[in-house]
């Protein structure tokens, strides 16, 4: 290779790793505002803003949706597996709103500790697969926990 | 091997060769484009979740998939026009910026679309969005940039420096998802271990990614060979096409 094609290609190298650099120093001071929503856990932890709009994202608590008396207000738990934050919402629900699935809401914390939401989001996750064979895994992760129970019991 | 190679870098060789490969590269991209179609929209069964909605998907993850290929060939044929001053790499790196700017803006639109149903918002300023969006106008930019200057030489060299800037962007879209929290999804197929989707979707969904792929290269080679008639209008060779037809 020629010394000045060379000088070209060190060049070009050097700016890809320069700009890469760069960006990652900014991405990595700006990491908290990249992210699009908190954990129940950063919530219980105070790292999300008091008395500041914020989202919360987790997964809802199976068997914890409620109507409220008004009719119109749901509430129902979202849990990042460690920690549990309550929401209360009056709105329509997006249509993979159901229990065990991930959601993100966009509100406030109130001073009990509910949420506030005045936006719900379902988050989709990486899993495709037909009707049928959510069905059948369903049904032996049922018959594990059955089973496993008949032993616990058994013990 | 190296003959052909060498042939290929000459503005004629390469107007002849690419005329005859793209009827075959067409008829390739049309016949798997129909069959992956067919075998997504019909064949394919429904999500256990998502019901058909999620068919949308055949467009929007191969279109989202040629935004980020296209970009890095545009970036690294940029490169070897710098570094080698070859024509024939401008040439390329300049036709493939409008394909990959009608990918990026498929897969945004399609996303959006999808996402009113299932996530409940037309757009959120997520990680994954946001990293697309300025795809989109990196890819802009580069045609602006390139439209701008008068001479052509110069312009490609002005915007290959532009787009090997922009490749900072393509590994932050890929891995935004798992950096930061996102409303996106994580990755479905290109993880670690198996891809956590039904076989009958996911081959659906690589028929159609393979005909998206030979799609650009149809395109590119008809678009490229547009570009070298224009930058060679007044060698002896074009003059003599034109006398014949």
């Amino acid at each position: 290779m020629r010394a000045a094609r060379k000088k070209r290609l060190y060049l070009i190298l050097l700016v890809v790793v320069g700009v890469g650099v760069a960006a990652a120093l900014a991405l990595n001071a700006f990491n908290q505002n990249l992210m699009f929503f908190y954990s129940p856990s950063e919530v219980n932890a105070g790292k999300a803003p008091p008395h500041h709009p914020f989202r919360l994202g987790g997964l809802v608590t199976d068997g914890s949706l409620k109507r409220l008396p008004n009719g119109l207000t749901v509430q129902f738990d979202v849990t990042d597996l460690q920690k549990t934050v309550s929401i209360q919402y009056t709105g329509i629900l997006p249509d993979l709103f159901r229990e065990g699935q991930g959601i993100v809401a966009h509100g406030q914390m109130r001073d009990d500790g509910v949420f506030v939401a005045d936006e719900v989001l379902a988050k989709h996750d990486e899993k495709y697969m037909p009707p049928e064979v959510a069905a059948s895994l369903k049904d032996a992760h049922d018959k594990g926990v059955t089973a496993v129970k008949a032993k616990e019991a058994g013990l | 091997m190296l003959r052909f190679f060498h042939q290929l870098g000459s503005p004629k060789h390469f107007y002849r060769i690419a005329g005859r490969w793209i009827p075959w590269l067409a008829a390739a991209c049309a016949a798997l484009m129909l069959i992956g179609l067919y075998q997504g929209m019909v064949v394919a069964p429904p999500d256990y979740q998502q019901g058909d909605s999620y068919r949308i998907m055949f467009i929007h993850v191969p279109s989202a998939w040629m935004s980020l290929f296209i970009y890095i060939v545009m970036a690294v044929a940029g490169a070897i026009g710098l570094i080698w001053h070859m024509k024939l790499a401008e040439v390329i790196a300049i036709s493939s910026a409008p394909i990959g700017a009608s990918f990026t803006f498929l897969a945004l639109v399609t996303g959006s679309i999808w996402g009113k149903p299932m996530w409940g918002a037309w757009w959120v300023w997520d990680a994954r969005l946001t990293s697309e969006l300025i795809l989109l106008f990196l890819y802009l930019g580069v045609m602006a940039l390139y439209s701008a200057v008068e001479d052509k030489r110069t312009a490609a060299r002005a915007t290959a420096i532009l787009a090997i800037v922009g490749v900072v962007n393509i590994p932050i879209i890929h891995y935004s998802v798992e950096w930061w929290n996102t409303l996106h999804q994580g990755p479905t197929v290109t993880k670690f271990g198996a891809p956590s989707i039904d076989l009958r979707m996911l081959i659906p969904l690589l028929v159609m990614a393979v005909a998206f792929k030979l799609f650009y290269a149809t395109v590119v080679l008809m678009r490229a060979r547009v570009e070298v008639l224009q930058r060679e209008r007044n060698a002896q060779w074009v003059r003599e096409l034109v006398d014949i037809s």
